[in-house]
């Protein structure tokens, strides 16, 4: 192979046809809330962990309906379940058990 | 700061506490943590106050901290706690105190559970008979321990040896009041004053002569939060939490913290010492610590109980700058001396922060 | 020719344009009003949106010409019979009125700001509402305003918040919180303005210019994420706390001032109204129209209208167009 001093660059194009959201269809089953948040930041605004870890309920739904697993099993496993979420979400979401739901879904032990 | 609008929200968040005639049952941690305290409730209730508060050996965990770890499922907690009614019911009592906040937030929970669905009532009903033939019925009134002594803050003032005063500027002390998690947040109306703004420790600090300070981080939890401590791995945000608090509250220079829950006086008084040894940094002024208080020691030191017996030499942070600025006489001989003058083991002392 | 008698309450803009109109085609509407003086929520704001029009000259040229309208402040409704006929409307000072047609304009409330009791609205000197600032405009006087150098909006304070038992947009406070921001700016030029949002509705002719305006013109910063806390600081200063979710972070700031933008509530008369007459209302609270699309201003029971705020949040113009709509159904009905 030459190198000619350039290259044919990457895509980072997120293609969402492709992505892999089985976890979160198998979520909105569980879950039709799931739909329901408008990713105001209340949640992370108010979480006691958020301010010390990347947790971010708003980004954990995020990224399962974009199929970036390991984004949310990270943020995942920063979540003590203290339920502060749950008291300011504005979408009346039961946020807690959202989560656990999720927990369940991806076979992890909260 | 617009005091009468708080006025405003604590007379919407008033609950009715009865007057007398208590079926009593304690935490199953605050004896360890602050062993004297629930004794000093028991001996001001009956003793200075006269009242009938009732306690049985039979009284068990309410399954909380097992049933917030998802250790066992709610219909196991709830059964439990049916076992408790079923105690209070054969005992001929109806109103039903608890000592711990877990245990109140659980009680809350079960009985807004039964409310919604009176089916799970029945089934919990049937659990209880085949588990150990006992029947139930739901307590009239529902209180914290604190809501009771909050309801005779006027009788205790009128026996009131020492005021919440600095003896010496004659000003009334800072006093930082903690609230647990589990008092109000879940069920504001089940709480004195409500969830943002709660009035039980206020009403408390503030009729014995001291000047509750409201600082940013006030509602924040004392960063106990069951699985934060209780898993070693996540123990960091524990203590980060506490820090966030202290930090907050440090340029009001508060004289003391009252709390009245289990878990926050023991982490909020804990937390400091370790806070000093990782950081050096103390909070109390000339290298000591804010001295943490249960209400129930608040409670007894205003009555002129001896600090010993209400148990503060089991604080990690020294409690007696606290004592010299209200002007309570104490022994410090007397510190170590348990009951019937056998001696406590003597603590070590740490490196960053004073314990005198 | 004289025509029949048609009984409007609320005397706000909407009933006052529902009065007019009546009378220019010869009825003789009785207007009536609960409040001491005619022009509702009007009274109180300082400038409209889009343009800025003064809300003092648009109540005027409302209320310079009312002849032929019997309108009456100062009055409750007692009870309302409905016969045969039409209604008869008992007020409280005695008086009794017979009408074929009824119509109520009897428009909304704003969101008591301090039921968000996490906001702080009546507890730190410094949170104050969108209705406050306005009177602030009007008068330049306000104990809580003093040269401050941060200030944050709050959107949706008491809409879209099912904790706050409201889920409705209330759609005219993105744009009322876009011309505050921008008035409130030219006072204070040194200060530092933000707006906390979820999402931006500024749905009208130009409200997009508004809102350029404010970020070009006035430097106005619009941050994403809704606030989730207030706290006050030892110096008085408020904390407020949010997501900066298109960062990703949580964040804090200092703030002089924050207004909070009550969203639209249906007025307290409404749920009374609704159970005398049987107008049904949605989910919301609001009156529900006979058909939302085509009949807005008419319900099921023949000879009682509905306008104005009453079916839900709406502009002054909409507020108009709807009045003028409303008075000649009432004529079709009569004639």
């Amino acid at each position: 192979m030459i190198d000619f001093g350039y290259s044919l660059s990457k895509s980072r194009t997120l293609r969402i046809d492709n992505l892999d959201d089985s976890r979160f269809k198998a979520l909105h089953k569980l879950e039709p809330d799931a739909y329901k948040c408008i990713g105001c930041g209340s949640c992370t605004a108010s979480c006691s962990a958020g301010v010390f870890t990347e947790l971010s309920l708003r980004k954990i739904l995020l990224s399962m309906q974009r199929g970036d697993e390991k984004e949310y099993l990270n943020q995942l496993q920063s979540c003590m379940l203290c339920g502060k979420c749950m008291l300011v979400c504005p979408r009346g979401i039961n946020t807690r058990h959202l989560i656990l739901s999720i927990c369940k879904i991806c076979s992890i032990e909260k | 700061m617009i005091y009468k609008g708080k006025q405003k929200i604590w007379s919407d968040y008033q609950k009715e506490i009865p007057d007398d005639h208590w079926f009593y049952v304690r935490s199953c941690i605050r004896q360890n943590f602050f062993p004297a305290s629930e004794v000093t409730f028991l001996r001001i209730l009956r003793d200075e106050l006269g009242k009938d508060i009732y306690e049985t050996p039979h009284h068990t965990t309410c399954g909380g901290i097992a049933y917030h770890q998802e250790c066992i499922p709610q219909e196991t907690q709830m059964t439990i706690i049916a076992r408790q009614f079923a105690l209070m019911t054969e005992a001929g009592y109806e109103n039903y105190a608890c000592s711990c906040i877990t245990s109140f937030g659980l009680y809350c929970e079960t009985l807004e559970t039964w409310h919604e669905m009176p089916e799970v009532l029945e089934r919990i009903r049937e659990n209880l008979w085949k588990a150990c033939r006992r029947e139930f019925n739901i307590p009239k009134y529902l209180a914290h321990s604190s809501d009771l002594v909050y309801k005779f803050r006027d009788e205790i003032a009128e026996k009131a040896k020492y005021k919440l005063v600095n003896k010496e500027t004659g000003e009334p002390l800072k006093v930082v009041e903690h609230i647990g998690c589990h008092y109000a947040k879940m069920f504001p109306s089940k709480g004195v004053g409500g969830a943002e703004y709660p009035y039980v420790l206020v009403g408390m600090a503030e009729k014995w002569g001291g000047n509750v300070i409201d600082y940013p981080e006030r509602r924040h939890c004392c960063g106990y939060g069951f699985r934060q401590y209780h898993v070693k791995a996540n123990r960091g945000y524990s203590i980060s939490n506490t820090h966030k608090k202290f930090e907050s509250m440090e340029p009001y220079h508060p004289d003391f913290i009252v709390t009245n829950c289990p878990g926050c006086p023991y982490f909020l008084d804990r937390w400091q010492y370790v806070i000093a040894e990782q950081t050096g940094k103390t909070y109390g002024g000339n290298g000591y610590g804010i001295p943490v208080l249960t209400y129930e020691e608040m409670a007894g030191l205003v009555l002129g109980y001896d600090p010993w017996d209400l148990g503060m030499q089991t604080h990690q942070i020294a409690v007696e700058p606290l004592l010299d600025k209200i002007g309570v006489k104490y022994d410090e001989s007397k510190k170590y001396e348990g009951t019937g003058g056998k001696p406590l083991p003597e603590p070590e002392f740490p490196m960053n922060i004073r314990c005198c | 020719m004289a025509k029949d008698n048609v009984v409007v309450i609320g005397g706000g803009p909407c009933g006052i344009e529902v009065s007019r109109n009546l009378r220019d085609m010869g009825y003789t509407p009785i207007l009536l009003e609960q409040q001491s003086e005619l022009g509702g929520h009007l009274r109180k704001w300082d400038r409209l949106f889009p343009e800025g029009v003064e809300a003092r000259k648009v109540l005027k040229e409302l209320t310079s010409d009312l002849k032929g309208v019997k309108w009456f402040t100062d009055v409750n409704i007692e009870s309302i019979q409905k016969s045969r006929k039409g209604y008869t409307v008992n007020v409280d000072t005695g008086m009794s009125f017979e009408t074929k047609a009824l119509v109520l304009t009897t428009g909304f409330k704003l969101f008591p700001a301090e039921n968000k009791q996490e906001y702080g609205y009546n507890i730190y000197e410094r949170v104050i509402t969108n209705a406050d600032l306005e009177q602030f405009f009007k008068t330049r006087k306000d104990s809580r305003i003093q040269n401050p150098k941060t200030i944050g909006f709050v959107h949706c304070v008491g809409s879209r918040d099912e904790k706050a038992c409201n889920r409705q947009c209330s759609k005219v406070c993105c744009a009322t919180a876009v011309k505050q921001a921008s008035e409130i700016k030219e006072i204070f030029p040194d200060a530092t303005v933000y707006c906390f949002y979820m999402d931006l509705r500024l749905f009208g002719r130009s409200y997009e210019d508004m809102y350029l305006n404010a970020q070009r013109k006035y430097g106005v910063r619009f941050i994403r994420g809704r606030v989730s806390e207030v706290s006050e600081d030892i110096d008085g200063k408020l904390y407020v706390k949010a997501e900066d979710t298109l960062l990703g972070k949580p964040m804090k700031i200092k703030m002089d001032l924050l207004v909070l933008m009550t969203g639209i509530l249906p007025g307290d008369s409404t749920r009374p109204f609704a159970e005398m007459l049987k107008v049904p209302t949605g989910e919301d609270g609001f009156f529900t129209p006979k058909d939302t699309i085509l009949e807005p201003c008419v319900t099921k029971e023949g000879g009682l209208f509905v306008a104005g705020a009453c079916t839900g949040p709406k502009t002054i113009p909409e507020t108009i167009s709807e009045a003028r709509a409303t008075a000649i159904q009432v004529h079709k009905y009569l004639s």
